[in-house]
């Protein structure tokens, strides 16, 4: 489908993308619009702080109790889905994980995959691997569509394409839709995507579908959506491949319906979804409908990196509702784009550095004011902005032996660290102190004019030609 | 070693001794939802799935083919897919044909005939099990006789749904109906016709699966 691969590069240019954005005032405007949108959305779902707060620690609950029996609930499980007639694959890697779906695809003999959405099938960017395989994968998320029809990729984990004006989608439909004029009605441009995949459910042999909730107790997978298309990928192709990370399980089924308020009302401010699908098994005996086969792929990918560290644990509570994206005033301004990340945000600041090491994520740690909004409204009370703090120390402390994470210590500049380590000093020696203020006041003309990034808005820092307790002195004396 | 014996290794060396106590789900609904009788259920059911753009008729057992009949004439449908077997499914084969209505029944695998069921089948009417009143929710469990594509695939979803079998919560549910001891191959809910907002913010019915959804109230006579 798309002329070149698109990679995500977090690395490579946060900062000049982060600026792009930021000097294109349309895109501003959208992402501003945006978020002002999701954020009241939100408030008017939540009237009651108690109920809002008290649904959050019981969220907190059941994430932190699910989270601490993993290991026992994911052979549960898989016991349990295999007793049901679902087959359980696990992968450490992305890479393994796309062998392993292509691998199901290519047994069949099959071309043609429709996909629900799923930021774990992004993550794996199993669409570069399908159509290096030669397997036509297709998005059929409106905004997923939208977005791969235009050769890019999401730009918010729950509206993929709210980065586009109806009008670029009117061009793009236009442009890349055989036989389609130019529209840019809504219900127009739906009514043509909505024409377009309805061919393409009828006529795929696989559907693939993320996962929001994996029941242990039941073995069920459950699929929360509005438009109809994960319904769609998982009903009506041969056979359904759903994939998702090893930490969105819970043990009992009773522990799905407070999630899922949490989540809907969260994430669009909607009292549920359109749809909430529970998947328990392929077709049965009898049965009209339904895949023949369903597989269900585990995906590792850094988690258990953030497993193994009591603290890092807290960030595979999440249950990817997007609300600390849309509340964050750094996202609200450089959009999702420029993070270079599957996850983008505060949720993909603190989860991408477990996926991609603390070498290719370590500026996205020091992307925060920590002005707390993340932390605020996040349904199952991730502290994000202590995360924050403990990665920028993961990474910007001196390397050492047996670190908590890869990439550890990769911010370290050894001159940064004796700069600090003099200043630390300065300050526990009081004869230092006055030597040192003392020559700042009267060499502080020295000063360079151009302080790096913080002259580029503002004027530069010199010592004062007084210190204050010099002033202090000639006060008290007068 | 395999993948899976890696992960769980690795998951193994870092899990707490000792796992918080259970969270006492139950508790959070009885303090924080309370408890209402049929009429208001009914009444908050219909508000919340009336709020999603879904039409509502409150019909009687004597009269609710009449309802259905009049909905599909409003909207020049002459066809409707309906489960055989089922109650309702042999009523509408009954009543619906005499007055114009062609009904076609989920008689063979999808494969036989899925260009049809995509291509000609303009309604269907299916049952629901139950429902729930604080999110305005129909609870499906699709089955052989009633299976899962007639609820996505035609333009027109009709239900029929009968007002006793309120809940106040998704809860409330499945706890007293014993879900876990049991699912079926796919247990859905449903709250309004298909719909995305992913132009723009703005809100377009009729995404992948049905543009209108029809509940049929039974019992709750208007």
């Amino acid at each position: 489908m798309s002329e070149h691969t698109l990679h995500f590069k977090p690395a490579d240019g946060f900062r000049a993308r982060s600026k792009a954005v930021v000097d294109n005032p349309f895109l501003r405007q959208s992402f501003r619009g945006a978020m002002d949108f999701l954020m009241s959305k939100r408030a008017a779902q939540f009237p009651d702080p108690e109920e809002l707060e008290s649904l959050r620690s019981l969220g907190e609950a059941i994430r932190q109790y699910n989270l601490a029996k993993l290991p026992n609930l994911l052979e549960r499980l898989e016991a349990n889905l295999t007793r049901n007639g679902i087959k359980v694959h696990w992968a450490e890697t992305p890479d393994e994980a796309n062998a392993i779906i292509l691998g199901i695809i290519q047994g069949h003999g099959a071309t043609r995959m429709v996909k629900g959405k799923s930021m774990v099938s992004e993550e794996i960017e199993l669409n570069h691997a399908a159509e290096a395989a030669g397997i036509e994968a297709l998005e059929s998320d409106m905004g997923e569509y939208i977005v791969q029809l235009a050769n890019e990729k999401p730009s918010h984990i729950i509206m993929p394409a709210i980065h586009k004006t109806k009008e670029e989608i009117a061009r793009l439909f236009h442009e890349k839709v055989p036989g389609v004029d130019y529209t840019d009605n809504v219900d127009a441009l739906i009514q043509i995507g909505r024409n377009v995949l309805r061919r393409k459910f009828q006529e795929a042999e696989i559907g693939l579908s993320g996962v929001n909730f994996a029941v242990a107790e039941t073995g069920t997978l459950c699929l929360v959506e509005n438009e109809g298309n994960g319904r769609m990928c998982t009903t009506a192709p041969a056979i359904h491949i759903a994939i998702t990370g090893i930490e969105k399980i819970v043990e009992k089924l009773e522990h799905v319906p407070p999630l899922l308020s949490l989540l809907t009302r969260s994430a669009t401010g909607q009292n549920i979804s359109t749809y909430f699908n529970m998947i328990s098994s392929p077709r049965k005996p009898g049965e009209k409908d339904g895949p023949e086969e369903v597989h269900l792929v585990l995906l590792d990918n850094g988690r258990s990196q953030a497993y193994a560290d009591e603290q890092l644990r807290k960030t595979l509570q999440c249950i990817r509702c997007g609300a600390c994206m849309n509340h964050c005033p750094v996202y609200t301004r450089i959009g999702g784009h420029a993070y270079g990340t599957t996850y983008p945000g505060p949720i993909g600041k603190i989860v991408s550095p477990h996926m991609l090491g603390l070498d290719a994520t370590a500026g996205l740690t020091t992307a925060s004011s920590l002005c707390g909004a993340c932390g605020e409204v996040c349904p199952v009370k991730i502290p994000i902005p202590d995360l924050l703090i403990r990665l920028r120390s993961e990474a910007f402390s001196a390397p050492h032996a047996n670190p908590a994470m890869r990439g550890q210590g990769a911010g370290h500049s050894s001159l940064i660290s004796a700069i600090w380590r003099g200043w630390a000093l300065v300050y526990r020696s009081p004869v230092l102190y006055r030597a040192v203020s003392w020559l700042g006041s009267r060499f502080g003309w020295l000063m360079p004019s151009r302080q790096g990034a913080w002259t580029t808005v503002r004027e530069p820092l010199r010592p004062a030609p007084k210190r204050l307790r010099d002033q202090l002195k000639e006060r008290n004396k007068a | 070693m395999s993948a899976r014996d890696r992960i769980l290794a690795r998951l193994n060396r870092s899990a707490p001794q000792q796992p918080p106590a259970l969270p006492d789900v139950g508790s959070w609904y009885a303090t924080h939802r309370s408890s209402e009788t049929p009429a208001d259920k009914a009444r908050r059911f219909r508000h919340f799935i009336e709020l999603a753009h879904a039409e509502v008729h409150a019909v009687s057992r004597d009269n609710w083919a009449d309802t259905l009949h009049q909905a599909l004439k409003a909207r020049g449908i002459d066809r409707l897919l309906v489960a055989e077997g089922t109650a309702h499914g042999d009523t509408a084969l009954d009543e619906l044909p005499p007055r114009g209505i062609e009904c076609s029944v989920y008689d063979m695998a999808i494969e036989a005939w899925k260009s049809e069921m995509f291509n000609a089948t303009p309604a269907s009417l299916t049952a629901a099990r139950a429902a729930i009143a604080e999110t305005g929710t129909l609870i499906m469990w699709p089955d052989a006789l009633e299976p899962r594509l007639m609820s996505l695939v035609p333009p027109v979803h009709i239900v029929l749904l009968d007002a006793s079998n309120i809940y106040n919560t998704f809860f409330e549910a499945m706890t007293a109906e014993g879900w876990r001891d049991g699912l079926p191959t796919n247990a859905l809910l449903i709250s309004g016709p298909s719909k995305t907002a992913d132009i723009q913010q703005t809100l377009a019915y009729g995404a992948h699966g049905p543009k209108e959804l029809i509940v049929l109230l039974l019992g709750e006579e208007a």
